[in-house]
């Protein structure tokens, strides 16, 4: 008990009062903020949301942002943001600063003012234990099925290679889902940079990293263009915080500090800098940054095969839909009361859940008991969502049909099957011709979903062609005029049906 | 299907059927001969409709029958479509709304029952539609939608519908009900042109010219019973029942 006290007067009791001092005390003038923006989903060891605390984040680049912030004499304050729109925001103003991994290139120096490369990674092939030997570069990899992170470094080396090794990339929405599918074996190899692999190989085994370093990058802070100033103030900290250890002993507390990490920093301590930032351009990457038009001549054909595959998946998952959904609305009009509850609880069900989690569900959930390949579960994953709204058009058009016609088709001694076939159903079509139109557009544009399961359509192309060139404008409008370009016939031939059928 | 005239095509006998606790039809018995006209006549409300679907099998009944040629319907639930092929080819019915498919041309609607519940050849329905809308003065509305004819015309295209099958007997919801005066005397001509042909025909209307014009003869129908009958001259000039009276006046 004594101890306890004069415990709590020597060391609680000082402190205890330092703090209400602190409480009571008139607000000290506030160093004003250094906003950056980060994403806290790619976690570990860049920006993770602190578990004993979620709503704030930790991480080498959230201590690198604090560096920053204090070397400037600011506060810095986090910002989530999507790590594909980092760019994009900072230029909107969002934030002073992007930082979570971001990779150096060309296009990105192009149209943003880049900070010193503080971090350098290798990209690295991991691949299954048993490949070990036959998979040590992209070449041996001809014909196989390599995945990485959609809008990295790392895919912008597999489409290289798609044409110089014939290799198949696969894009992934994460970096955790290319890891897990090349242990079940949907893909061959993965390319991402060590920091990843290595990451991933802690969480889960199956999986041998090659020692060859594919390519190198390196991770940046990213700003406006009209933020240079802050920017060479910002190069100007990092420099003084490599000089002076604290970076190493950030990447050692998050354990990613090694030898090559090591010689980085000697090499840009001893290498006379520029006030426009050190540029270290990445080996195996052009250097020359393309221009607008021929990076739009250079992804116009992609960009075509994603339409043309947005529309293929739109179109079956559109004809699976319209068959399910009018055996579920014949089974709602005309099925036993077991029937109806079973199938409104399908309906219930599909169309309150989000189909981002049911795709999820149908590509990953599922795949120790069926491993659909990425096309077909995209279109049974669509078709399956849509059917339930396809239902719903169909049942209230069937409802819709007047009594007296049925009696009629009964008088006439029409079976209920035929009565179906021949007046109810016909009839009901036309009711439905309108929201089904409407349905079809809809299912366009919720196609660009699948890509979270490694399809690469219309959207998802124009995300990587909008990273690549560092901006979404060009990009963004021709994905625009192409979406156009698939629902604007289908809803001009609609409205002519409509027009047609109505005039009856 | 032709009867001797005077045979009984229809006989409806004491039919009852209530529904949500209240009697709407409490022992009603109609016989309808081959070659005759009957109009069935009644304040709204008092049955007269109702008669006409339990007669078609569309409505189920608690208890009497329903007899047709030699198919007979019994109190309950209304059977099976499939088990009902047989009477519906024996009996047929012209809607008040007339009900044509609004997908299909007049034609079209004439032909959908015998290709498709009779197995006629589409050919010989076409001929048989053709010959019925040339009889009932529509043949040029043949390829027309239902949208885009007449009241009039829809009516008469629903009647060829019903008799496509050639059924015994027919039985007409107010078919005057959306027809001008001038239309009237053609269709009891036409009707009366069908019930000579051997046909029972079974009307409901509240139209006393008309009545007087097309039926041999009126049944007055009230609060779910017969009240009177008699043949259509002598109910409608010299009524004996106040139900009668009430809807002369």
């Amino acid at each position: 008990m004594c101890c306890w006290v004069c415990y709590l007067a020597r060391v609680r009791l000082p402190a205890l009062l330092l703090l209400t001092l602190a409480a009571c005390a008139p607000p000290a003038p506030r160093a004003p903020l250094l906003r950056w923006g980060g994403d806290a989903e790619g976690g570990a060891p860049f920006v993770e949301a602190d578990l004993s605390a979620p709503a704030t984040v930790r991480g080498f680049d959230v201590d690198i942002a604090g560096m920053i912030a204090a070397g400037l004499g600011r506060r810095a304050q986090f910002t989530q943001v999507a790590w594909a729109s980092i760019e994009p925001s900072v230029d909107r103003g969002d934030f002073d600063v992007g930082m979570s991994g971001v990779e150096d290139r060309p296009a990105l120096r192009e149209r943003y003012a880049v900070s010193l490369p503080y971090f350098e990674f290798r990209q690295v092939l991991a691949v299954r234990a048993a490949d070990t030997a036959r998979y040590r570069t992209l070449a041996d990899l001809h014909d196989q099925r390599v995945g990485t992170l959609g809008g990295t470094g790392a895919y912008r080396l597999l489409l290289d290679a798609q044409t110089t090794h014939h290799l198949v990339p696969v894009s992934y929405d994460d970096d955790v889902h290319p890891y897990t599918d090349l242990t079940a074996g949907r893909v061959e190899a993965v390319l991402l940079d060590h920091v990843l692999a290595e990451r991933a190989l802690r969480r889960s085994s199956g999986f041998v990293i090659q020692p060859t370093t594919i390519a190198l990058g390196h991770y940046v802070a990213v700003f406006a263009k009209r933020n240079a100033a802050l920017r060479d103030s910002t190069d100007a900290v990092l420099r003084a915080r490599m000089a002076d250890g604290s970076l190493e002993r950030t990447f050692r507390a998050w354990a990613v500090w090694d030898d090559a990490q090591a010689r980085y920093q000697a090499r840009v301590l001893t290498t006379p800098h520029s006030a426009s930032g050190t540029s270290l351009a990445m080996p195996g990457t052009s250097a020359l940054p393309p221009s607008q038009w021929s990076a739009l001549v250079a992804y116009l054909p992609a960009l075509l095969r994603g339409a043309l595959l947005t529309l293929c998946i739109s179109a079956a998952a559109m004809l699976v839909a319209v068959v399910l959904g009018s055996m579920i609305a014949a089974g709602r009009v005309y099925g036993s009361a077991l029937t109806r509850t079973l199938l409104s609880g399908y309906v219930e069900v599909v169309r309150g859940t989000p189909v981002l989690l049911q795709l999820f569900v149908l590509y990953y959930g599922l795949s120790d008991v069926i491993r659909l390949p990425a096309l077909l579960a995209a279109i049974l994953g669509l078709g399956l969502n849509y059917a339930a709204y396809e239902s719903e058009i169909y049942r209230a058009a069937l409802e819709g049909i007047a009594r007296a016609q049925l009696e009629a088709a009964r008088t006439l001694g029409l079976s209920e099957w035929q009565i179906f076939r021949l007046v109810r159903g016909p009839q009901a079509a036309r009711g439905a011709l309108a929201p089904m139109t409407n349905d079809f557009v809809a299912l366009l544009k919720d196609s660009s979903l699948v890509s979270v399961i490694t399809v690469v359509e219309l959207t998802k192309q124009t995300a990587i062609y909008a990273t690549n060139v560092g901006s979404w404008a060009v990009p963004g409008a021709l994905c625009a005029v192409l979406y156009l370009a698939l629902s604007l016939p289908l809803s001009r031939a609609a409205r002519r049906l409509e027009v047609r059928w109505s005039a009856r | 299907m032709t009867l001797a005239a005077g045979a009984p095509a229809l006989v409806i006998d004491g039919l009852h059927l209530s529904r949500d606790q209240c009697d709407v039809l409490r022992g009603v018995s109609i016989t309808l001969a081959a070659g005759e006209v009957c109009a069935l006549m009644g304040v709204s409300g008092a049955g007269k409709s109702t008669i006409l679907r339990a007669a078609v099998a569309l409505e189920p009944f608690d208890a009497g029958r329903v007899r047709v040629g030699d198919v007979e319907l019994r109190a309950g639930p209304v059977p099976k479509e499939s088990e009902l092929r047989a009477f519906r080819r024996h009996i047929g019915m012209v809607f008040q709304q007339h009900a044509l498919f609004s997908h299909l041309t007049v034609r079209e609607n004439i032909t959908l029952a015998p290709v498709h519940a009779a197995g006629v050849s589409q050919r010989e329905a076409d001929a048989t539609a053709r010959r019925l809308l040339e009889s009932l003065g529509v043949a040029h509305r043949a390829d027309a939608y239902p949208s885009q004819v007449s009241g009039g015309e829809a009516q008469r295209v629903a009647i060829a519908r019903a008799l496509a099958l050639d059924p015994q007997v027919l039985l007409l919801d107010e078919p005057t009900a959306a027809l001008d005066p001038a239309r009237r005397g053609a269709l009891a001509e036409s009707l009366r042109l069908l019930a000579q042909g051997g046909r029972g025909l079974l009307i409901t209307t509240h139209d006393l010219e008309f009545a007087k014009e097309v039926a041999d003869r009126v049944i007055v129908l009230a609060a779910g019973v017969v009240v009177e009958e008699g043949a259509a001259r002598q109910v409608l000039e010299a009524p004996q029942h106040e139900a009668t009276r009430a809807l002369l006046a």
